[in-house]
């Protein structure tokens, strides 16, 4: 009997995309109030493009600026736990085809991740 | 305007593109990019930025209750995606190099297929010949019909994953999802079922958003605090939308929405061209 088939991964993935939304939507939430309150009387100015600070570029800058003394840190962890979820999904996929024995849709879905992880790591 | 005005402004109007974005299919990302740029005269780089995060949020907010419908194909978009995200690299890369003003005309293009694409109703599912790549990929699948599941072959394979690259590159070079896009490469090219199309086109908009998510993150071009706003403001919005979609008179919608997306076509056309 195959425990494992299409319509269960198809489940379980949809459950891990909704928990990795509301955890960055709370984690960006929270950083926006944060934001408010402490520089809430700044001038907002996005009209010339400066690019963000170096250190919410990457992730161990984010990782080591996201405490409460640092809103937009905050937020942007938030926003990379955002980016994470897609990502995860895809790992989450190759491991379920893997118990599938499905070898074409492992090498598939290993190349996808490659890609994302490139993206996230070896590009800057 | 100080933060405490901008923030809320900016979650209002992103919470109306998300709204507006569901209740048509469109998305909401490729509102938010005009009306931030038009209306609040953001640079268009930290717009797509905002956008491209509005989107994966929407994509994975709203693929639960598609997975739960049966629709969602997720081999065919596995598959595609290794096309989607190959092109989100490309375009990522592109959208570094490219004048803000070649970016708004592109925009704008992108923006009159969507207003146009948008007042037209759903396609009629025609079957074609089967292709013996969907075979070897195990791209043919079944949907929950009337009566019981529906089969349904995958056609001219080679030419959909193409159009699938060039869905991510669109999607890498303006932060949008270009669902349109991808759901003309599954509906029209490889016809796959309206609806399985519709709803693995949505699957797979988050991961390719993610491709250049992270090309994005090191260029600067995801400031946080334009982005809380945008990513908050599309999620509700889109949430309420998909909410909304029984019993919403959906035609008058899309016209409206036609319309409005037709004028910021025309103005992101107009702004680009000003600055080349």
């Amino acid at each position: 009997m195959s425990t494992w088939n299409d319509e269960r991964l198809e489940k379980i993935v949809s459950g891990l995309l909704i928990a990795g939304v509301l955890l960055s939507a709370l984690v960006v939430f929270s950083g926006a109030i944060c934001f408010c309150v402490r520089h809430g009387g700044e001038l907002a100015d996005y009209r010339a493009f400066h690019g963000t600070s170096e250190k919410y570029r990457s992730i161990s800058g984010i990782m080591s600026t996201a405490r409460p003394s640092d809103c937009r840190g905050i937020v942007q962890l938030g926003l990379l736990l955002l980016i994470l979820t897609p990502i995860a999904r895809v790992a989450f996929s190759m491991a379920a085809f893997a118990l599938e024995r499905d070898r074409t849709y492992v090498v598939l879905t290993a190349i996808v991740l490659v890609i994302l992880l490139y993206s996230l790591v070896v590009a800057h | 305007m100080t933060n405490l005005e901008f923030t809320p402004l900016v979650f209002l109007i992103s919470a109306i593109a998300g709204l507006l974005g569901a209740l048509t299919g469109l998305g909401g990302g490729v509102v938010v990019t005009p009306a931030l740029t038009l209306l609040l005269g953001v640079d268009i780089r930290y717009a797509i930025g905002a956008s491209l995060v509005s989107v994966i949020a929407t994509s994975s907010g709203a693929a639960a209750a598609y997975v739960r419908e049966g629709y969602s194909n997720i081999r065919i978009g596995m598959f595609l995606e290794i096309a989607t995200t190959l092109g989100a690299l490309l375009g990522a890369f592109l959208a570094t190099r490219t004048p803000t003003g070649i970016l708004s005309l592109i925009f704008g293009l992108v923006l009159l297929h969507a207003a146009w694409s948008s007042s037209r109703g759903r396609p009629e599912d025609v079957a074609g010949k089967p292709d013996p790549l969907a075979e070897r990929y195990k791209l043919n699948g079944s949907f929950p019909g009337d009566h019981g599941p529906q089969r349904y072959t995958v056609t001219r394979v080679k030419s959909g994953w193409a159009l699938m690259f060039g869905a991510g590159t669109l999607s890498g070079l303006l932060g949008i999802g270009s669902g349109a896009l991808k759901v003309i490469a599954m509906d029209q090219v490889m016809r796959i079922p309206f609806k399985v199309s519709t709803t693995t086109s949505n699957f797979m908009i988050g991961v390719t958003a993610a491709a250049s998510a992270g090309i994005y993150l090191s260029r600067g071009y995801i400031e946080p605090a334009l982005a809380m706003p945008v990513m908050l403001g599309v999620l509700v919005g889109s949430l309420v939308g998909a909410r909304q979609l029984v019993g919403a008179r959906v035609k008058v919608l899309r016209w409206i929405f036609a319309a409005a997306v037709g004028v910021m076509a025309i103005e992101m056309i107009i702004s680009g061209a000003r600055k080349l």
